[in-house]
């Protein structure tokens, strides 16, 4: 980030963004998957997101972008009610996934988060085998009859996940045993599993290095074919890089969200293009 | 049946289980109310409590508890002159001088002194300190306080010296640098910074072993005698509360006698006593740990 | 002059220590003098006898191994119960800190008050009478606090992460609960439950208040038959004026001291080979 401090624009930035977009061209006008209006998150008192008002497009990549402690993680969990297991915590606002606010009290949690797959920050595969990891979701959900009909949505998925040939012959290890990206990659083949619409990815490869960051953004590339895909991430580059669209969050508060190009090379705000130039943040 | 059916029952059911330890304490005070009240119904609360004299298993019953707590009170004081100095001070080395080597050695071995099954000290204070007493003190009788709670105190000393030293480890590092800065010594770091800073955790750890010692009943059912007896003499023959409970269930009183009603009304005093004990220690331990939060 | 003081503290100090193991290691080798000739075969195989050197201790083993076994059985499932919701479910709540609060002084009451409430309640109102049900299900309340604060523990040791990637996954908290933080927690659990155990094993007075000192000869066969243990075994031997039932209680003590050797070693070794199978 150091070396791009001074220029105002990244050209290396901009470079790679609109290289990848030509080899894919991103449907701008796809209809909305989620509409977030007048969102406000509270860790008891304190107000971590303020009036968020968004709208996520389907088979796209949106990144969130913004420095630490900017809501955007937290904003992340409220798409699959995941900040609900956290005590003291209040949601405002309303959040719609293809029209069905998620809020309701009629509305089953279990049911939302099995449509809206998550991969965290740090991998967390289970102490388990490779095999188990990936069979959990569908087993607990009760979405396979048969022990084929399991083998055979596991290895979907993990071929979807881009870690099938490395694990084909070892499905019974202990998925501890695997590389840092190995996990990764198997946590999204976890969430793959049963399904989802939508995939929110938080930070999925701050803990990896160069070249296995470069095949999860490969992944996430290929994914947004048939998913949703909603990611945070620190990296600027990255953002660039893999996301068609992206929001920058400030202090709680969503500063600005536009077409990925047009947030890197020419921002309406002038606190998006301080941050996005390095000068902040 | 649905997901949000079975989780509903499952957390009444853990919620049960979790009850079950307020059931015990009520059924605890249950059990010693009900035939408290009956006995109090033949004896006079104040004959209870203020009489000199306990021979409910003689012909002529008399009921005056204080012998008991007399002699559950001169244990306790022997077992406490031990344990307080020697737990606080070895918590002190722990603490302020071993190397931390050493202390993953010592610690374990206080753990197995603490784990001692008792009815193994009371075998230890009949048949081996009795009599090694004995040599020194000659007139010392075959059952008496001395020795048990000599022994009680040792059994309890790991339970001070590791709560103290927890407390100890609690306080927080800069106050102990702030004392070395000024040119204290390790002992004067230690009696005049550490062990004030951390005395609401000290005197908590002090109050549990007094519960400890009164509530112990194996080693002076076995080592102190059966001799109900208002002294502070700890040379002699004497009973504990807890010794009555035992000596009573050893024979076969049976059930609705007013004998077997003492049992119950002797065990809601020791009830009471250590109970209070306990809350009063819980409640300082909580105020040490928001002092230091 | 400051130094002096310094250095007589810590020796002072470091004394203490020195005297408590020192007790502790004159205690073992005393009851190994007195007792470790008596220990054969036979004084495992042998019934209690009214002749010191025929007696043996084994209906009091197989008490205490019944004892044992029905007190884990009972106190288990209950405890990790107990500690799941107060854990995972009650966190903050009133009730939930109420019960922890109780759960503290429970820890503290004397063992022969559970005596006398295992005696009220079991032997006399629930008549299961002296049985070998009545008295583990004594010593599994008095084992149960200890198994709820070291399974809340193993608990804590379950990272957030694991929980936060099963319920991403749908999964529901119990789901969540059995499938993977129990699992993970089980050999904390484990040890936990032994180390309680060990101690109610060695209990004698709550065994005595319901009334398990009477002459049993023969060892328990189901949970309503009568009982004796090895601490009441020992108990009785010591209270004997004549010598001769003083060896057979050192005796009977070094069986007991190995059994619960025996036990400590097993959880030492289950937490071992967990954590080094657990670990990534």
């Amino acid at each position: 980030m150091n070396v791009e401090r001074r220029r105002p624009v990244p050209a290396s930035l901009a470079g790679v963004t609109t290289s990848r977009r030509g080899q894919s061209p991103a449907a701008f006008d796809a209809p909305v998957k989620v509409a977030v209006d007048g969102l406000n998150f509270y860790y008891g008192t304190k107000r971590a997101l303020d009036g968020i008002s968004i709208q996520i497009r389907s088979n796209l990549v949106t990144a969130l972008i913004g420095p630490s402690g900017c809501g955007k993680s937290t904003f992340l969990r409220t798409l699959n009610r995941m900040n609900d297991i956290i005590p003291d915590t209040r949601v405002e606002g309303t959040v719609l996934i293809d029209d069905q606010s998620i809020y309701e009290s009629r509305v089953d949690v279990v049911q939302l988060r099995r449509r809206v797959g998550m991969v965290f920050q740090k991998s967390n595969p289970f102490p388990k085998s490779i095999f188990e990891n990936v069979a959990y979701g569908l087993r607990i959900n009760g979405l396979v009859k048969t022990r084929a009909e399991l083998e055979g949505r596991v290895e979907e998925s993990l071929q979807q996940a881009a870690i099938w040939e490395e694990v084909k012959d070892r499905l019974q290890e202990s998925a501890l045993a695997l590389s840092g990206g190995q996990q990764q990659r198997l946590c999204i083949a976890r969430a793959l599993a049963i399904r989802p619409e939508i995939l929110l990815m938080d930070e999925p490869a701050s803990a990896l290095d160069p070249i296995a960051t470069q095949r999860i953004e490969e992944l996430i590339y290929e994914l947004k074919k048939k998913y949703t895909i909603v990611i945070v991430t620190h990296n600027m580059q990255q953002a660039a890089r893999v996301s068609d669209q992206t929001a920058f969050f400030w202090l709680g508060r969503l500063v600005e969200f536009d077409r990925t190009d047009k947030i890197f090379t020419a921002p309406a705000e002038k606190l998006t293009e301080d941050y996005v130039t390095g000068r902040c943040g | 049946m649905s997901t949000r059916t079975l989780e509903w029952i499952v957390e009444r059911v853990l919620l049960l289980c979790a009850l079950l330890s307020v059931l015990t304490t009520a059924g605890i005070i249950g059990v010693l109310a009900v035939e408290t009240f009956a006995f109090l119904r033949v004896v006079p609360v104040l004959d209870f409590l203020t009489g000199t004299e306990w021979t409910p298993l003689f012909s002529s019953q008399k009921f005056g508890v204080l012998p008991l707590i007399a002699g559950t009170m001169l244990v306790s004081a022997i077992a406490m002159v031990v344990a307080l100095p020697m737990g606080l001070l070895s918590a002190v080395y722990l603490s302020e001088y071993a190397p931390n080597n050493l202390r993953r050695v010592v610690k374990p071995i206080l753990e197995i002194l603490a784990g001692v099954p008792t009815v193994v000290y009371g075998y230890f204070a009949l048949t081996f300190v009795t009599p090694m007493l004995q040599q020194v003190f000659p007139t010392l009788s075959g059952f008496n306080a001395l020795s048990p709670g000599l022994v009680m105190g040792l059994m309890i000393m790991p339970l001070v010296s590791s709560l103290s030293e927890d407390a100890m480890q609690a306080v927080p590092r800069g106050l102990r640098e702030g004392s070395y800065a000024l040119g204290a010594t390790r002992m004067q770091t230690a009696l005049k910074v550490v062990v004030p800073a951390a005395f609401s955790g000290i005197t908590a750890a002090f109050i549990l072993a007094v519960s400890r010692a009164i509530g112990e009943t194996m080693i002076v059912a076995i080592a102190a005698g059966q001799q109900p007896r208002l002294t502070g003499n700890p040379f002699v023959p004497i009973e504990t509360m807890t010794a009555y409970i035992v000596q009573v269930s050893l024979g076969d009183t049976p059930q609705g006698t007013i004998e077997y009603r003492t049992i119950f009304a002797v065990g809601m005093l020791l009830f009471v006593m250590t109970f209070g004990l306990n809350l009063i220690s819980t409640w300082l331990r909580e105020r040490f740990r928001e002092e230091y939060a | 002059m400051r130094k002096h003081a310094d250095r007589l503290f810590q020796a002072l100090s470091m004394a203490t220590l020195i005297i408590a193991l020192a007790a502790l290691g004159v205690l073992i080798f005393d009851i190994v003098k007195d007792g470790g000739s008596r220990l054969s075969w036979q004084f495992l195989t042998n019934i209690a006898s009214r002749n010191a050197d025929e007696a043996g201790v084994y209906h009091a083993l197989m008490g205490s191994i019944w004892v044992i076994l029905i007190t884990a059985a009972l106190s288990l499932p209950i405890g990790v119960a107990a500690a799941i919701y107060l854990e995972e479910y009650g966190t903050r709540s009133r009730v939930a800190r109420f019960i922890e609060l109780n759960i503290a002084n429970l820890a503290a009451v004397p063992s022969i008050i559970y005596g006398l409430l295992g005696l009220g309640l079991f032997v006399r109102i629930m008549a299961m009478g002296q049985s070998v049900m009545a008295g583990a299900s004594t010593l599994a309340l008095l084992a149960l606090p200890v198994v709820i604060l070291s399974t809340r523990e193993a608990l804590r040791t379950v990272p957030s992460t694991i929980r936060e990637g099963s319920y991403a996954l749908g999964a529901t908290k119990w789901q969540t609960i059995w499938n993977q933080v129990l699992p993970m927690a089980l050999p904390g659990i484990l040890t936990g439950l032994i180390l309680a155990l060990s101690r109610a094993i060695g209990e004698t007075a709550p065994l005595i208040a319901i009334g398990a000192l009477t002459y049993i000869p023969f060892a328990p066969d189901g949970i309503w038959s009568k009982f004796t243990v090895l601490p009441i075994q020992i108990f009785n031997w010591v209270s004997r004026p004549q010598p001769e039932f003083k060896v057979n209680a050192a005796a009977a003590i070094l069986v007991l001291l190995v059994l619960l050797l025996t036990m400590n070693a097993v959880a030492v070794v289950v937490r071992d080979r967990f954590q080094s199978r657990g670990r990534g």
